[in-house]
């Protein structure tokens, strides 16, 4: 989210010749490439200066068999003159490349949406792999949208006819043609696609040169088809932004550059462990293109050794950082136990996904808040943090270093498959306005001659010691120690002043976080809709909407799962009503009631799609009535 | 082992404070005393050298010793261990584990340990048994182990640590035992092969498996069941009246006699560290018929994990400025005007 234009509306409309935003979703087979369509879409969106929000939607498979219902894959992007802040209810247009990819994203579309559809792809085959009798396209069963059908497939082959393609490899620039199209419809300049694709296809320029000559003849296209049926032109403006430098983001983009814009605030090298698993996998991939500033990346053999090879690497003097998703981070578990008992600084990035067990890898969840907050054996506090959007994982990332760092304490951030693939304009911050955190070493014993390794500062951190240090050799471990020389000591006292000591060092970071604010609306009043994480957009635009009708409701947005804000509990008993918005059965819910005694009401979405704002908007309304 | 500066210690400099805590009689003790003897002689630095380890009787070792020391958690010491080399490849770092520990709960992490080549060395206390949980059989326990989980016997065939050290392309393979004055030797050997350095060590439990090894490692009078190997040495035991032979027509060891001190006669094998499929034939010597094949079996040093690593490193930042305002401004970017 870009814009500084909060308190415009920014609904969908197509009605007018210049709507404010737009919803277009892209939806193909998946090896149409139907993402590449929307990312290359996307940065064209952004550099014409809209403000923007995306959701890509592909199937779990790998190469789905052709032609299926779940192979299906979807792009969609929502982009305007005004803030955006979700990827859209309902698309106004839908690019439906198959019967298939028709079939599973009509019910989402706008009634008096414009479907775009390549009828080459309607055959008979195509029509009963989608389970329909007959062709939709020819049944009258669309008469609700507008409906733009010609045959994609021979005009690109056609397009492309010049380069010698074989049939296979002609139809594969059916995506450039589409694009074209979609970049005349939104008057939209083609020469970043041309940039892009000369150096995706650097090798073999032929292909480079049919994929343009795909990409004109769709754009071409529209200009000619414009004179007859539903195909208009529009133009959207610009957004207002803040001034400044701008690029899009991916959630897990800025996740990565978030951690080493932390280690190199904390001024330390940066080791991160991590294990392939979807959705988490794209940071490592990130990360290893960053080693020039001291990042040392390790694949290793499963989830467990990249956790523990983490927090070796900070106990050695480095900051450890892994990363995973919900059965991933079940794993790491035991040894986040010991990070917490050795008080050894760590950063756990968990891009949640659809739960329990191996659940919905592709699809977007928010459902392991109790895993992060409470999941260890033992009293084993850990601060933990939840990014909201794409852009927002940058800040939250450099924040969990800085925790991690200066409380000596691993901290986890939480992000979601959502945020991690979807991308958003993102105001590039100059790293000079970032507070450093530098961390110092213990270098000589403190305390006389002795060395005291769990000696505590006024935050309640212990020292970081590290080895190779002369004089100062200590042994550390998961068993129970003394509070001061961290000896193995099983005492009754040592536990329990251990145990609270722990428990306090975390509860104080809350000294170190900024108190609650109230992201739109009141400080107290009838309603607060409380949210945490990629949630943030809908009920962002549900409460501007309700508001706008004269609805005294507030929303309040939490990056601090744990500790919550010092303010948090008396500024939610300003509220007749809390409503907590989640994707999961009423996690946050939970931990508002037990701290603070509120009658927190749940709303809650496990369907693996993310909340819609006339949900939102419907609830509020259903509580209030 | 680490190119490093050699400092003069004593043993009593590798004491820590703590009391030592196992069972009086353990092996244990006397595997920590070769430490404390073959650290100074090493030249070891205390705070240089760091002992990581897992959970079980032997990975309480770090206390005891008079350096950097983790106690981690059950079968994750090798995981550990690569955290700490690629943070900072100077330490010299040394890992504790068990039967249990390092070839169970953590046989996966010991064997990338292993094939990747991280430069450390590795003690695992073999005795066989689960020690601190009480007596249950392990994984290397013989068939028919009468224990508190296999009241009627181990049914299960154990492992042999070398042999799947040599399996997962280990490049260093050695094989002493508790009390044996040897150890020292080999712990030198370990400590002075680059790169990951495995070393079996039979231990007697003495609680709940004791003394399962004294067919050849009894303080005194099994040293005829000794093969110690040595570089460039025949492979003779029983004080030289017998040895290991190649039976050519099997592709097999064979124990032939030597008589009048003529090895080459009788035609034994001379050891050759490198031979890396005689050391799998060594490995696999049933004890009994054979003797038990202890020493440097196996030395052919690679290059390291944390080396290549850090080459790699260092390549992809060659000629690049550490540049953060750069970096965030990567990609295709434009300029929203005030
Ligand atoms: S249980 Fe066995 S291995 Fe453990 S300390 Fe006692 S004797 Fe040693």
């Amino acid at each position: 989210m870009a814009s500084v234009a909060e308190d415009r509306p920014a609904d969908s409309m197509m009605e007018g010749s210049t709507p404010e935003a737009v919803v277009v979703r892209f939806a193909g087979d998946s090896g149409d490439g139907m993402q590449l369509t929307g990312g290359q879409f996307t940065l064209s969106t952004a550099l014409a200066g809209n403000d923007l929000a995306t959701f890509p939607d592909f199937p779990a498979e790998i190469r789905a068999p052709q032609g299926t219902l779940f192979g299906v894959s979807a792009f969609q992007i929502n982009f305007g003159s005004t803030a955006i802040e979700t990827a859209g209810d309902a698309p106004d247009v839908l690019v439906a490349m198959n019967p298939a990819a028709l079939k599973t994203n009509l019910a989402a579309l706008k009634p008096g949406g414009l479907i775009i559809a390549d009828t080459g792809e309607f055959n008979r085959r195509n029509l009963d792999k989608a389970k329909y009798d007959a062709s939709p396209l020819e049944d009258g069963s669309l008469a609700k949208w507008d409906v733009l059908a010609f045959d994609i497939s021979a005009l690109t082959v056609e397009a492309v006819k010049p380069f010698g393609l074989g049939n296979k490899e002609a139809l594969r620039c059916k995506n450039m043609w589409t694009l074209g199209l979609a970049l005349w419809m939104f008057d939209r300049p083609r020469d970043p696609i041309y940039n892009w694709l000369r150096g995706k296809f650097a090798k073999s320029p032929e292909l480079a040169d049919a994929n343009i000559a795909a990409l004109d003849a769709g754009h071409a296209y529209g200009e000619t088809a414009e004179l007859a049926g539903p195909l208009k032109k529009l133009h959207i403006d610009p957004v207002e932004s803040e001034p400044g430098l701008y690029r899009t983001i991916t959630g897990a983009e800025a996740v990565s550059l978030g951690l080493v814009a932390g280690a190199q605030l904390a001024r330390l090298p940066m080791f991160f462990g991590g294990y392939p698993i979807t959705p988490a996998s794209a940071i490592l991939h990130n990360l290893v293109k960053m080693k020039e500033f001291g990042v040392t990346t390790f694949q290793a053999e499963d989830e467990i050794a990249a956790i523990c090879s983490a927090i070796g690497a900070s106990y050695a003097g480095q900051l450890g950082v892994t990363s995973s998703s919900g059965p991933g981070i079940a794993l790491k578990g035991e040894a986040m136990g010991l990070a917490i008992m050795t008080e050894l600084p760590l950063v756990i990035v968990n891009s949640q996904r659809g739960g329990p067990s191996t659940g919905l890898p592709t699809k977007t969840e928010q459902s392991d808040l109790y895993q992060a907050v409470f999941g260890r054996n033992g009293d084993a506090p850990m601060p933990v943090i939840a990014a909201r959007s794409p852009a927002d994982a940058f800040e939250c990332a450099v924040e969990a270093c800085r925790i991690a760092t200066q409380y000596m304490t691993p901290v986890m951030l939480l992000t979601d498959g959502y945020i991690g693939n979807a991308a958003e304009p993102w105001k590039v911050p100059d790293p000079a306005d970032f507070a450093p955190f530098p961390v110092s070493f213990l270098q000589e014993k403190n305390h006389g001659d002795q060395l005291l390794p769990f000696a505590r500062d006024e935050k309640g951190a212990r020292p970081w010691v590290k080895p190779g240090t002369p004089g100062l050799m200590h042994r550390i471990g998961g068993i129970e120690k003394n509070p001061g020389t961290g000896n193995i000591d099983y005492s009754p006292e040592a536990h329990q002043t251990m145990t609270e000591a722990r428990r306090d060092k975390v509860l104080g970071v809350a000294n170190s976080i900024p108190d609650q604010e109230v992201c739109l609306g009141e400080a107290s009043g009838r309603m607060a809709v409380v949210g945490w994480g990629s949630t943030f957009g809908p009920i962002h635009q549900a409460v501007r909407r309700a508001r706008r009708r004269g609805v005294d409701v507030a929303h309040i947005h939490i990056r601090h799962i744990w500790p919550l804000p010092k303010n948090l509990g008396e500024l939610l008993k300003g509220y007749d009503h809390v409503l907590v918005p989640e994707m999961n059965t009423g996690q946050l819910k939970t931990v508002l009631r037990d701290q603070y005694l509120v009658d927190a009401k749940p709303l809650n979405k496990v369907s693996g799609q993310p909340f819609t704002i006339a949900e939102i908007e419907a609830a509020i309304e259903g509580a209030l009535a | 082992m680490n190119e490093m500066t050699k400092i003069e210690t004593t043993l009593k400099d590798w004491e820590s404070d703590q009391e030592v805590r196992w069972c009086p009689g353990c092996g244990d003790y006397a595997i920590l005393k070769a430490v404390q003897r073959t650290l100074p002689q090493i030249g070891a630095d205390p705070a240089n050298t760091v002992f990581v380890s897992g959970i079980g009787c032997s990975s309480r070792f770090p206390y005891y010793i008079e350096s950097y020391g983790f106690h981690t958690i059950h079968g994750r010491a090798p995981a550990f261990a690569t955290g700490i080399k690629l943070a900072n490849p100077e330490l010299d770092v040394w890992l504790v584990t068990g039967d249990g520990d390092g070839m169970s709960i953590g046989g996966n992490h010991t064997m990338h340990l292993l094939r990747r080549n991280l430069n450390c060395q590795i003690m695992l206390f073999n005795n066989e048994i689960y020690g601190l949980t009480k007596g249950q059989y392990s994984p290397t326990s013989r068939v028919g182990t009468t224990s508190p989980s296999t009241p009627m016997g181990s049914v299960d065939r154990p492992l042999s640590p070398c042999a799947f050290a040599l399996g997962v392309n280990a490049r260093f393979v050695a094989r002493a035992f508790d009390v044996s004055k040897n150890l020292p030797e080999v712990l030198k050997a370990a400590h002075a092969h680059k790169g990951a350095a495995f070393v079996e060590i039979f231990q007697n439990c003495i609680v709940y498996n004791k003394d399962v090894f004294n067919d050849f490692a009894a303080p005194k009078g099994a040293e005829d069941q000794q093969l110690w190997l040595e570089d460039g040495q025949p492979m003779v035991f029983a004080k030289g009246a017998r040895g290991i032979a190649l039976d050519l027509d099997t592709l097999s060891l064979k124990v032939v006699d030597v008589v009048d001190g003529d090895w080459q006669g009788a035609g034994v094998l001379v050891h050759n560290v490198t031979n890396r499929a005689i050391a799998h034939m060594l490995v696999e010597m049933p004890f009994g018929p054979f003797p038990m094949a202890l020493g440097v079996l196996y030395d052919d040093p690679r290059p390291t994990f944390e080396e290549s690593v850090l080459e790699q490193n260092a390549r992809a930042a060659e000629g690049k400025e550490l540049d953060l305002a750069r970096l965030l401004a990567k990609g295709q970017t434009w300029t929203v005007e005030g």
